[in-house]
């Protein structure tokens, strides 16, 4: 377990010196500053206005942001070690595969979720010393929401890495994985083929597999509690789930999805060539 | 000690080791040389527990891949080149002491003879230390800790000559208790600090000998070279060997580390024409 976290560690104190961790974290504090800039917490949408409207906005722009990014980052770097001689010195020290590989997932998750919570924090705080109302209820929610996407996409990231043999091929699948769950989303195939009379309970199996449209449909039920804005299948999800458990789905089954992907990650990671 | 049993290993369709065979025992001290391409990577990182492959390999009757922290705790290993790590000297050494249970201060210590003051660079990124200074600093680390089995590859290629004597030196006090594999391209880099040479080619192993071991590895040479006349390219090669000049630049004198007295002699060997005088002698002690 020590050198679980002794890796953890180092590979924090490698992220954070990283060139694509300061774009990222410029990114996402550059959001929080700009939709601050642009005067949105004092406009309204559908009742929403002060800092609850800034969150809902920041919410709706990481979910097309944040998985993109962390699979990029993830595959980019981890495959890049691979290729640029890290994984051959590094386990050529006597640490676990365990440890390592695990290591380097807490590791990364805590680095790609850091800027992420930073900047949602840094709205809270300017909102205090503005006066302005906080929406402790949203904040709680939302980060746990961030973290499971994060988690989930982190998860994806490592097998992809583990798959591909080098950061270009890495990188072009990690693409294709974000673009094919995008293209599932209710706005995009999910909605034409609901149009095209796909079977209410294929496109409703669809969205719930869809990490990214369970988040976009979480995220949606704060604002709109009724999911008014879903159409008919706002029913299915409220009769079988209730509010509560599928906010509690939300949370849980992006989780589940990335562990499971990492697992099969470090089970094919134990058995191949390292370097 | 090592122990390779018809190890093969494949890419894809193409073979890079083909069956090989091959044992060491504790106190030899093997140079591995072949061209580029000949399996000598592929070798180190099947005897690491690093790839897959068809056949047996043991370290101390263990599988290095099934008994992986056991036996990499026995081993220090040298990259040719070393790894574009963003973490701090400090933090390398921290991290390479705990998992190896072994004292961060003896890594700093080897650095220290070495010539590179890890405490001084400690949060300066591994990454942005000169070719030499990293060289240094994972030697240090494969040094700094109870090793029995010392796996390098061109170890001593980014060093100046001063740190290779010491180099040779730490060797030299581990060649009792350690085995070493030591890899080059060119066996006149090694030759020295060898009993022992495998020549690998294809992917197979061409030459197995032993060869005569009467170079005390701590030992160092007193030299005095004389020119016929003045020589700028000779003059730079020397004075990158530590050497010095007299008054009037003909006559240059210096030492050299016992091992790299064939490397020396190539050096010098190149200037033939220009040469009026050598002169070597052992010191004792």
């Amino acid at each position: 377990m020590k050198h679980l976290w002794l890796t953890a560690y180092t590979d924090i104190i490698e992220s954070l010196r990283a060139r694509w961790f300061m774009v990222y974290s410029m990114v996402f504090g550059g959001i929080v500053v700009l939709l601050f800039a642009f005067g949105l917490s004092e406009s309204r949408i559908m009742g929403f206005t002060g800092l609850s409207r800034l969150l809902v906005t920041y919410i709706q722009l990481s979910m097309a942001i944040l998985p993109i990014f962390v699979l990029i980052t993830t595959v980019r770097s981890v495959a890049g070690d691979r290729e640029a001689g890290v994984f051959e010195y590094m386990l050529s020290l006597p640490v676990s595969l365990a440890a390592w590989f695990w290591g380097r997932f807490f590791g990364r998750f805590f680095v790609v979720f850091l800027p992420v919570f930073v900047a949602m924090l840094g709205a809270v705080i300017w909102g205090v010393l503005k006066g302005s109302e906080i929406p402790w209820d949203l904040f709680v929610f939302y980060t746990a929401l961030l973290m499971a996407l994060a988690w989930c996409f982190l998860g994806i990231g490592m097998l992809i890495s583990t798959l591909a043999r080098s950061s270009d091929v890495a990188q072009g699948a990690a693409f294709i994985t974000w673009l094919f769950l995008l293209l599932f989303l209710d706005l995009i195939l999910l909605g034409i083929m609901i149009q095209e009379n796909l079977p209410p309970n294929t496109a409703v199996a669809i969205a719930l597999a869809n990490p990214m449209q369970v988040f976009r449909t979480a995220t949606m039920m704060l604002f709109d509690p009724q999911l008014v804005l879903l159409g008919p299948t706002a029913y299915v999800i409220l009769d079988n789930f209730t509010q509560a458990g599928y906010i509690a789905y939300a949370v849980i089954y992006p989780i589940v999805f990335g562990s499971v992907c990492a697992g099969i990650g470090y089970f094919l990671f134990k058995r191949s060539d390292l370097p | 000690m090592i122990q390779f049993s018809n190890v093969t290993k494949k890419f894809r369709r193409n073979e890079v080791l083909k069956n090989i065979d091959l044992s060491i025992q504790r106190g030899q001290r093997v140079a591995l040389v072949g061209s580029n391409g000949a399996g000598k990577t592929t070798l180190i990182r099947c005897l690491l527990g690093q790839y897959n492959f068809i056949g047996d390999v043991s370290i101390d009757d263990m599988d290095p891949r099934q008994s992986r922290q056991l036996v990499l705790s026995k081993v220090g290993f040298v990259p040719q080149l070393p790894p574009p790590l963003r973490m701090p000297v400090g933090q390398l050494i921290k991290f390479a002491s705990s998992l190896c249970a072994a004292d961060p201060e003896e890594m700093i210590h080897v650095a220290q003879q070495l010539g590179f003051d890890a405490v001084h660079f400690k949060h300066q990124p591994f990454v942005k230390l000169s070719g030499g200074q990293k060289q240094k600093l994972l030697i240090a680390i494969a040094l700094g800790r109870d090793s029995e089995l010392l796996v390098m590859d061109e170890p001593a290629a980014n060093l100046d000559p001063e740190a290779r004597h010491i180099l040779f030196k730490l060797l030299a006090e581990k060649q009792k208790t350690s085995a070493m594999l030591i890899s080059s391209h060119r066996l006149d880099e090694v030759a020295s600090l060898v009993n022992r040479v495998v020549e690998m080619d294809q992917g197979k192993i061409v030459l197995d000998d032993e060869v005569a071991d009467l170079v005390d590895m701590s030992s160092k040479l007193v030299c005095s070279i004389k020119m016929i006349r003045p020589e700028d390219a000779f003059a730079k090669a020397l004075t990158e060997w530590g050497f010095k000049p007299t008054d009037d630049s003909v006559l240059w004198n210096g030492s050299i580390a016992g091992p790299d007295r064939l490397r020396f002699l190539g050096m010098i060997s190149r200037y033939a024409a220009l040469l009026a005088g050598v002169q070597m002698n052992e010191l004792n002690g």
